[in-house]
């Protein structure tokens, strides 16, 4: 089997009858079993019910049930969506006995669509980190290079696909967790406008902030991902129903007149030369498609990330207080009484990381802070949005870098969160407007590993920006990591 | 601004959180340092500024009231970690 084909390759594969979906799921799982012990991409892998899901398919696909894209097709899912039966950690010990009796919706539309889940993606504790180290159950290397990290906080999505584990993942993005580990591991992430696919069923970190999206080999498997996970949900009241949402109409080489940005504050202090000259070379390859670029003053950058660390902090120290022993998950074995349950389950259950960010979220939102810090960050947010407002005045598209380097080494962050949190700067402000992005690669520096590039829409224009971010892949060649290659066929 | 004892455990109390003393020391170290960071917001004037929640215009969603779901109850106690008569049960809240 050729692991190096795109989900939607695969799936039309599978309906010409080349390979059945038992054949395709069996190559992948056996593939996850083998890479497994070198990425620990996967928390959970669920070889029996997939084999037996792709039976079920393989007949739908048969009697006609399942016609579309992804019918057939292995998919990874973060594990902060709950899948019915399937255990759903969110990478924490406090939830290493969930097992969820309801499915989100996001996943819910891919099973809908014929897809087959294999398993869930390992991530950073509650998606809190942008390296994948904080999980509770081990880091995830990136198949770049494994002494790197995978990015997070969706670096096991990334990860699987990047190592050919998976043709495809989902993954979530509440300041930058699909773009910035899609960016590390060569692949294309798309974060969806707030509002595009429903949170029902997502673990909540920062409910105005988190958006689920796809993680693929190209920009035409995440376009087709994203048009069979979105749309209004009752059981999300943020979720919308917008026009435009016919993204795969949008795989055009076309960027004739399209009128592309690049803020000179994303260029500046702190980028690494190589991502700088590979992004520009990006850019310059649109231009000689016919696209017209140039920079700008977007202004108000460096405000994003402690708006962002304020508001994502204030809303998980909420969402996080359901999680006390009581309803579900771990709960500690010995206790004098119902608040000292609460207390000692938490403080057993969460990682460093997520206490650092509930305790963050408790202060702001306490009295006599709350509008120094958490006021002053959703007025700060809204200063942001108006910024980005004005520039899609003039510009149809913003064009950027994911992140300020290409993976970091594994252990290199963690002693100082404040310095991982700076590696957000390109990304979070995009999720405090609830603007869409993508992700995909442009360019590899000096050690061979992957750049990302960055692009900018407006609200519920993705199909913008997956446009120019087609029209740019067809001037490049999807590259595999070699340890992929090796263990290719 | 400095966090002091006396800070870090009351917003334990908030967090339901139970720190250890290096824990804490750490907290408070890691708090200061944060705080001082997000502390840069305040060079922006924000005056008449309204906070922003949503960035798009989604006001009250209302359904109709109807209850759409069954009895859901097994599986609502499915992961509870000790239930009793199709109840959550808890530790003893007062004697």
């Amino acid at each position: 089997m050729d692991f190096s084909i795109t989900a939607v390759e695969l799936g039309k594969k599978i309906k010409a009858g080349e390979i059945s979906v038992v054949e395709a799921t069996t190559a992948y799982l056996d593939a996850m079993e083998a890479r497994e012990k070198d990425i620990n991409a996967f928390v959970t892998i669920d070889r029996e019910g997939a084999l037996a899901r792709a039976e079920e398919v393989q007949k739908g696909i048969d009697e006609g049930k399942y016609t579309g894209p992804l019918a057939g097709v292995p998919v990874a899912i973060k594990d902060n969506m709950c899948v019915e039966g399937m255990l759903t950690t969110c990478s924490s010990k406090i939830l290493s006995n969930f097992v969820p009796t309801y499915t989100a919706t996001a996943v819910q539309k891919l099973i809908d669509a014929g897809a087959v889940i294999v398993g869930k993606a390992n991530m950073d504790e509650f998606a809190m980190g942008s390296t994948t180290e904080t999980s509770f159950y081990g880091e995830t290397k990136n198949p770049w290079d494994l002494d790197r990290v995978p990015g997070g906080s969706s670096g096991g999505s990334a990860a699987a696909v990047a190592a050919e584990e998976v043709p495809f993942a989902l993954g979530s993005d509440t300041g930058g967790s699909i773009r910035q580990p899609a960016g590390f591991c060569g692949v294309v992430g798309i974060k969806p406008t707030y509002g595009r696919v429903s949170r029902y069923g997502l673990i909540a970190y920062g409910s105005s902030l988190d958006q689920i999206g796809p993680l693929a080999k190209d920009v035409t498997d995440c376009a087709t991902i994203l048009e069979a996970i979105c749309g209004k949900d009752d059981k999300d009241s943020t979720s919308v129903k917008e026009a435009g949402d016919d993204f795969t109409a949008a795989l055009v080489d076309d960027v004739k007149g399209l009128k592309i940005g690049i803020p000179k504050d994303y260029l500046g202090e702190g980028l690494d030369p190589e991502v700088k000259e590979s992004v520009l070379a990006a850019a310059k390859a649109l231009e000689a498609k016919g696209a017209i670029v140039e920079e700008f003053d977007l202004s108000l950058v460096e405000y994003a990330i402690p708006a962002y660390y304020i508001i994502a902090s204030a809303e998980a120290s909420s969402n996080l207080e359901r999680f006390d022993g009581v309803k579900y998950g771990y709960r500690t074995e010995e206790f004098s009484d119902l608040h000292n349950m609460y207390k000692k389950t938490r403080s057993e259950g969460f990682g460093p990381e997520v206490k650092r960010r509930i305790m963050l979220g408790s202060f702001v939102l306490s009295s006599g802070y709350f509008d120094a810090y958490y006021m002053k960050a959703l007025r700060t947010k809204a200063l942001i949005k108006k910024a980005f407002d004005k520039a899609f005045e003039k510009y149809d598209v913003i064009l950027g870098p994911v992140a300020p380097t290409t993976a970091l080494k594994l252990g290199e962050s963690l002693s100082d969160p404040i310095k991982m949190y700076l590696g957000d700067i390109y990304t979070v402000s995009v999720n405090l407007a609830g603007l869409p992005g993508i992700s995909l690669p442009c360019g590899y520096d000096k050690n061979g590993l992957p750049i990302g590039l960055q692009l900018l829409g407006k609200h519920f224009d993705e199909k913008t920006i997956i446009r120019a971010a087609y029209a740019f892949e067809q001037t490049s060649e999807y590259k595999r990591p070699a340890y992929a290659v090796e263990r290719g066929e | 601004m400095q966090i002091t004892d006396e800070t870090i455990d009351y917003v334990g109390i908030l967090a339901k959180l139970e720190l250890s003393p290096e824990e804490k020391e750490q907290a408070k170290k890691d708090m200061t340092n944060m705080l001082e960071y997000v502390g840069k917001l305040n060079e922006l004037d924000t005056e008449g500024v309204e906070p922003m929640s949503h960035t798009f215009s989604v006001n009250n969603v209302f359904r109709e009231d109807v209850v759409t779901n069954g009895d859901d109850r097994e599986n609502m106690l499915a992961n509870a970690p000790e239930k009793k008569d199709g109840a959550y049960k808890v530790p003893r809240t007062f004697d």
